[in-house]
Order: structure tokens, then C-alpha cells, then sequence
């Protein structure tokens, strides 16, 4: 198992937003996790990645075998776990480049691999800025600034596979982009999949589900997983909207 | 000591200083000195009731006897090593304890005409340069340590860049104290005349690498001629202990363009008074700045643009990076003229409080008499951005190389308007010796 979180709950100033998350991801597997605004799933990606505002008040979260919760946001990182963030943060003075390379670097220190060096790291910025059509010149400026959506996003993805994590939560990356950087987006992410990683998709609609096809699909809401299913679910939401889960009905069907 | 204490000594003191002066004591240079003594005789040690010094409390330095005569020293060619910067073609006049060490400095060929050399053999030369522009903008009246500086003249450096003439390569000038036991003070003054259609690179070093108590007390002035370029870096790295009292004023003719950089890892106590006049039309000037001080560091930068004429540009960015118990002051004052239409003047300060015991005093100051012009301002004091370093760390990178980067980005700004690439790396060195060990 990469990961399973057992009755999670938690809090920020006070107000409990996780009551209770139980999920298994194993290698190899897509999850999507959906619902409606305010249910929890930014604040369950936060969590994952360690955002310091959030309590944890109850339950465990294990990931490959380490307590997640006792590791720092960066060895979380080194320890190959990614957050794409719905709002990419602007870094005026740091160039994209040097974020990546100190971050590999930093990483590959962290799991006693020898740093790479100038040109083994050019190699490796040029090869995957072609998965997300990111132009070159992206490298040398500052961190987001100035960036559309759209690049922001592609940014994300685009680091995510320089660093190449064994599991990738993706928190509405999905959210204010064309239908043309949608599809840039989501195909980053296939070529990126594999059988020893694993993705979480956490997402509003269906829509990317489409281009990134989950092999399960959880809706949270009001702090809870209260429906699990197959890729099929994703439609049914989409078809029939959140309504008929706030009404009450809440059985699982896996 | 008290207030009267410190002026006393230095008065009575006067006649220990001719003496050593020996057989330099030139007539019509030496009477300046004493003009200079009656005026500082005369003026009134700041208070924290004076407006330019409301923030800046002198006590801690004036209550030092400073010995006026600095103790022989010799310095080993690793230490003057140390605050060269690697891969810099460039002119090199090393100082020691304020005395010019031929022996140490570095000329290389010059344009005809040019002169680098040391304030002491111009006063002995009388040259008619020294004794046109000496004390024509750093005036004594108004300002006790400039009257101090005056009386006490001895060296400094002296750069006169004649008409048309370039000097490719910067003059690099290292003012290197070397203290013990003994506390003492020293008085460089500076001269640079660039006239008309020159064009100069001056680096005015101060340096220490021990933690002796001094007090340097300087006066730089800067004439920049019609269309002449000259591209000034002040950068201080003084003992902690020590005291540094840094004015500089320039002059700047017609469509002249000046820049300056003020970069600092302080000392206990600096002051540094910049101020820049405009006095012809379609000059530019731009004063950056950049500080880090610590523990319980202050550090005062006051500047001046005196938009005198129509036409000139102004560009002033100062930041501050503050660790510990640092305080700092900003005090940036942009004087637009009556008849000073069209002008631009842009000011910024921003700081960065590292701790929540540091303190920062920003205070802009915008004095607009002139209708047709663009002016802005704007100063903050924030922390670093949290959202930044998680989303840093969110990629394995550490707290303190997180830390780091943030801080050489928030330093980017003044950093890479500086020209010498060599330079920038020296700094960008400072910043990671300081903030990624």
C-alpha cells in the first residue's frame, strides 16, 4: 500500500474540516476525489502536503510504510510525494530553474544520490518541458510571475515531472483552464503515470476525468468519503450534479 | 564621555594632528583645516530633537575617546586578498588604519591625463583641482562630521578624470582597519572629478576582518560633468564593533549620469548621508541600497535628490534585511524644485524583518514644488512570504535553503542593477555565507 489514511480529521483556527477520511491508494492506481465546493478536498491535499495552518486532531496517515505525519513538508517531498497547488505561488527572484535544480538537488542529497551536474540537469529541464509544451524561455524567469492560469498549471505539471514523485495530488489543476491547456495538462500527467506511482486528482468536475481517467473515483463531503465507485461515478455526478449526495445518500457501492 | 567631552578632544587635539602632519602642512590647504575646526567648534552634536536624526541616537559612538592618531599596522597581502573580487580587471588603492599604502595598491596603465592616486600628494602638490572643488559640496556648515572630516584631513583617495577620458577597468579602493587594544579614528576623504564626457567606475571599500572598535568618519564628494558617467559602489563590511559616519554628496552637471550603490553588512553604528544634486538639465541618478545587519546592529541610511533643474530622472531602491535585535532607518528625501518640470522620480524602501525583536524605520519623503512632474513613493516592512518558502519546501527544498533563496530573490532587485558581474557574484557570496550555512 502507498498510502492509506485511517480516520483522519482535521482543523484549522478551531472549525473541523476533515471528520473521518479513510482511503487506500496503492501503486499504480488514479484516484479521483471529488465534490462539492467546501467539502474538504483542498483541505485533505493540504494536509497530505503538509501545510502547517491545518490540525491534525485524529488519525493516522501512513505513506510507503513511513508515518506521514511525523515527516516535514520537504521530506515529505524527498520522500517522493508532489502537490500541485490550485493557486501556484509567484516567486519574483527565483527563476524556475534555479527553484528545480536546488530542489532535485536537495532530493537526490536527501536519498545519498550524487547531485547532477550542469549539463546532466539542462538535459533533463529540456526533455520534460516538451511533455507540457512549456517554451524554454519559461525556465529562466521568475517562478509564475506573470504567468497566465494556464501556464501557472502547466508549470505545476511541468515540475512535478522534473521531480517525478511516486505519488502526485493534484488539487483542482484543472480549474480555469481552456480546453486546449486542459488536454497539454492532462496528457503531461499520462505520459507521467506508471505502475509504481500513484495520482490523486482532486477536482470540482468530471471534465478532467476525461483526459486523466481514474481508476476510482471518491466524493467527500462535509468532511467524509461518502460514495466510492469506478470511473462511471464521475459521470453520474456529472450528470446528475451533488444534490442527490447532500440528501442523504450515502452508501458505498464498492 | 559627554557631548562636550567628544568635542573637546578633538579640539584640543588639533595641534597633536599638525604635528603629524610633519612638512605637509601646505598653507592654502591648511587654512581650510582650521576654518573648518572654528566651524565644528561652533555646531552642535545631533539629538534625537533634530528632524535628520530622529530615529539615530549618536550617544553609543561619541561616548569613545577615539585615539586621533591610528596605531601602525601592517597588513599581510591575504588580508587585503580577502575583499578583492575574483576575475576583476581593475585599478586597486588600499588604504591602512586611512593611510595610502603605495605599496599595496595596484595601478594599471591609465589614459593619458587621468590621475589615481592618493588626497595626501595633491594637498602637497597644491592641485589646482583639489583646491577647485574641495569642500564645494560636502559643505562643513550644517554638519559637525563633515567640519570633523575637513579639520582632519590628511588622505584619502583623489581621481580626476579629464575631459572625453574613459577609464574602462573600476578603480577599486580599499579602506582597510586594522584595530587592536587601542580605539581609534579614521577621517578618508575622498574627491572624484569626472569632467565633462568622462566616464569612471569607483568601488569605495571599507573593510575590517577583525572586531576592533574604530570610528571611520568620511566625506566623499563626487563632481560628475556634463555628459560624464560615473557608477559609484559604497559597500561596508566593518567590524561589528566599529562605527562608520559615511557622507556623500555629488554634483551632477548637465545630462551627467550617476548611479550609486549602497551595500552594507554595517558595523554597531553607520550613518551614511547620501545626497545628489542635479544642476543642469537631463541628468540621471540613481541611488540603490542594500542592507543586513544582526544582532544588535544599526544602521541609517539617509539620502537626499535634489531636483534642482527640469528634466532629470531619479531612481532610488534601498532594502533592508534584518536579523536579531537589528534596527534600521530609511530616511529618503526627494526635493523637486520650482523649477524642476519634468522630472521623474521614483523612491522605494522595502525591509524584511527576520525577527520579531528587529526594527525598521522607513520614513519617505516627497517635497514637490514643481506642477508638471511624476513622482512616487512607497516603503513596506513585512516578513518573508510564508506561502513562498511552504510552497519552496513543498518541493524538498530545506527551511534554511527555502530561507535563502527567498532572501537572495528580496536582494535581486538592487543586486543586478550593479554592472560589474564579478561584483555581483562577491555579493551574492556574502548572502549565502550569511544566510546558508
Amino acid at each position: 500500500m502507498l498510502l492509506e489514511i485511517k480516520n483522519l480529521h482535521a482543523s484549522i483556527d478551531g472549525n473541523e474540516i476533515l471528520k473521518g477520511i479513510d482511503l487506500k491508494v496503492d501503486a499504480g492506481e488514479v484516484h479521483a476525489i471529488m465534490g462539492p465546493n467546501g467539502s474538504g478536498k483542498s483541505t485533505l491535499a493540504s494536509v497530505l502536503a503538509g501545510r502547517e495552518e491545518y490540525e491534525v486532531t485524529q488519525g493516522e496517515i501512513w505513506y510507503n510504510g513511513k508515518n506521514l505525519l511525523e515527516l516535514s513538508p520537504e521530506d515529505r517531498a524527498r520522500e517522493g510525494l508532489f502537490l500541485a497547488f490550485q493557486y501556484p505561488v509567484e516567486i519574483p527572484g527565483v527563476s524556475n530553474t534555479n527553484l528545480l535544480k536546488t530542489a532535485v538537488n536537495e532530493i537526490r542529497k536527501y536519498r545519498g544520490e550524487e547531485e547532477l551536474d550542469a549539463m546532466e540537469f539542462l538535459e533533463l529541464l529540456k526533455e520534460k518541458s516538451k511533455l507540457v509544451e512549456l517554451d524554454q524561455k519559461f525556465l529562466s524567469r521568475s517562478v509564475n510571475e506573470g504567468f497566465s492560469g494556464g501556464e501557472k498549471k502547466r508549470n505545476e505539471i511541468f515540475q512535478m515531472a522534473v521531480l517525478n514523485p511516486k505519488l502526485a495530488i493534484l488539487d483542482e489543476t484543472d480549474s480555469g483552464l481552456d480546453i486546449d491547456a486542459l488536454r497539454i495538462v492532462a496528457n503531461g500527467v499520462n505520459k507521467l503515470r506508471g505502475k509504481d506511482k500513484a495520482i490523486i486528482v482532486v477536482t470540482h468536475y468530471q471534465r478532467l476525468l476525461n483526459y486523466i481517467v481514474p481508476d476510482f473515483v471518491h466524493v467527500l463531503y462535509n468532511g467524509r468519503i461518502v460514495k466510492s465507485g469506478g470511473k462511471e461515478l464521475a459521470l453520474e455526478l456529472e450528470e446528475k450534479g451533488y444534490d442527490w449526495i447532500k440528501n442523504g445518500k450515502s452508501e458505498v457501492t464498492v | 564621555m559627554s557631548n562636550t567631552d567628544f568635542k573637546q578632544w578633538f579640539i584640543e587635539n588639533f595641534q597633536t594632528f599638525e604635528k603629524s602632519l610633519n612638512g605637509e602642512k601646505t598653507e592654502a590647504f591648511h587654512r581650510i583645516r582650521k576654518d573648518a575646526l572654528s566651524k565644528f567648534s561652533s555646531l552642535n552634536i545631533p539629538t534625537l530633537k533634530d528632524e535628520e536624526w530622529k530615529y539615530t541616537n549618536i550617544s553609543p559612538v561619541i561616548k569613545h575617546t577615539f585615539n586621533i592618531i591610528p596605531p601602525e599596522a601592517d597588513a599581510v597581502p591575504e588580508i587585503i586578498g580577502k575583499f578583492l573580487f575574483d576575475n576583476l580587471e581593475h585599478h586597486l588603492l588600499v588604504f591602512i588604519n586611512g593611510e595610502f599604502r603605495k605599496d599595496l595598491s595596484r595601478l594599471s596603465e591609465l589614459p593619458n591625463g587621468v590621475e589615481v592616486g592618493s588626497l595626501s600628494t595633491a594637498i602637497k602638490n597644491n592641485h589646482p583641482v583639489l583646491l577647485k572643488h574641495f569642500g564645494k559640496y560636502a559643505e562643513d556648515s550644517n554638519n559637525l562630521f563633515t567640519a570633523l572630516n575637513s579639520a582632519y584631513t590628511k588622505d584619502g583617495a583623489f581621481i580626476l578624470v579629464p575631459k572625453g577620458k574613459i577609464v574602462e577597468d573600476p578603480i577599486h579602493i580599499i579602506f582597510l582597519n586594522i584595530a587592536g587594544e587601542e580605539k581609534f579614528i579614521t577621517q578618508p576623504r575622498n574627491l572624484f572629478i569626472a569632467e565633462d564626457n568622462s566616464q569612471v567606475t569607483v568601488i569605495e571599500h571599507y573593510a575590517s576582518d577583525s572586531d576592533g572598535i574604530y570610528l571611520s568618519n568620511t566625506v566623499t564628494e563626487i563632481f560628475v560633468g556634463e555628459n560624464a558617467i560615473v557608477d559609484h559602489i559604497k559597500l561596508q563590511e566593518e567590524s561589528l564593533k566599529s562605527f562608520h559616519i559615511g557622507r556623500m554628496e555629488v554634483d551632477q552637471e548637465r545630462n551627467s549620469n550617476f548611479s550609486s550603490h549602497l551595500i552594507s553588512t554595517g558595523a554597531e553604528f553607520s550613518r551614511n548621508e547620501f545626497t545628489t544634486r542635479f544642476n543642469g538639465e537631463g541628468g540621471e541618478s540613481m541611488l540603490n541600497g542594500l542592507f543586513m545587519i544582526s544582532e544588535n546592529q544599526f544602521f541609517d541610511a539617509h539620502t537626499m535628490i535634489d531636483h534642482a533643474m527640469p528634466r532629470c530622472n531619479s531612481h532610488e531602491h534601498y532594502k533592508g534585511i534584518l536579523q536579531d535585535k537589528a534596527r534600521g532607518v530609511f530616511n529618503g528625501k526627494v526635493m523637486v524644485r520650482p523649477d524642476a518640470q519634468k522630472t521623474n522620480a521614483f523612491q522605494e524602501n522595502n525591509s524584511i524583518l527576520l525577527s520579531d525583536d528587529a526594527v525598521m524605520n522607513s520614513k519617505p519623503q516627497l517635497e514637490i514644488f514643481a506642477d508638471d512632474v511624476k513622482c512616487s513613493h512607497g516603503a513596506t516592512v513585512g516578513k518573508l512570504d510564508e506561502e513562498a518558502k511552504f510552497y519552496l519546501k513543498s518541493r524538498g527544498i530545506g527551511e534554511e535553503a527555502a530561507t535563502a533563496m527567498l532572501i537572495h530573490a528580496f536582494a535581486s532587485d538592487v543586486i543586478k542593477t550593479i554592472k560589474i558581474e564579478p561584483l555581483r557574484e562577491y555579493l551574492e557570496e556574502i548572502i549565502t555565507k550569511r544566510f546558508n550555512q
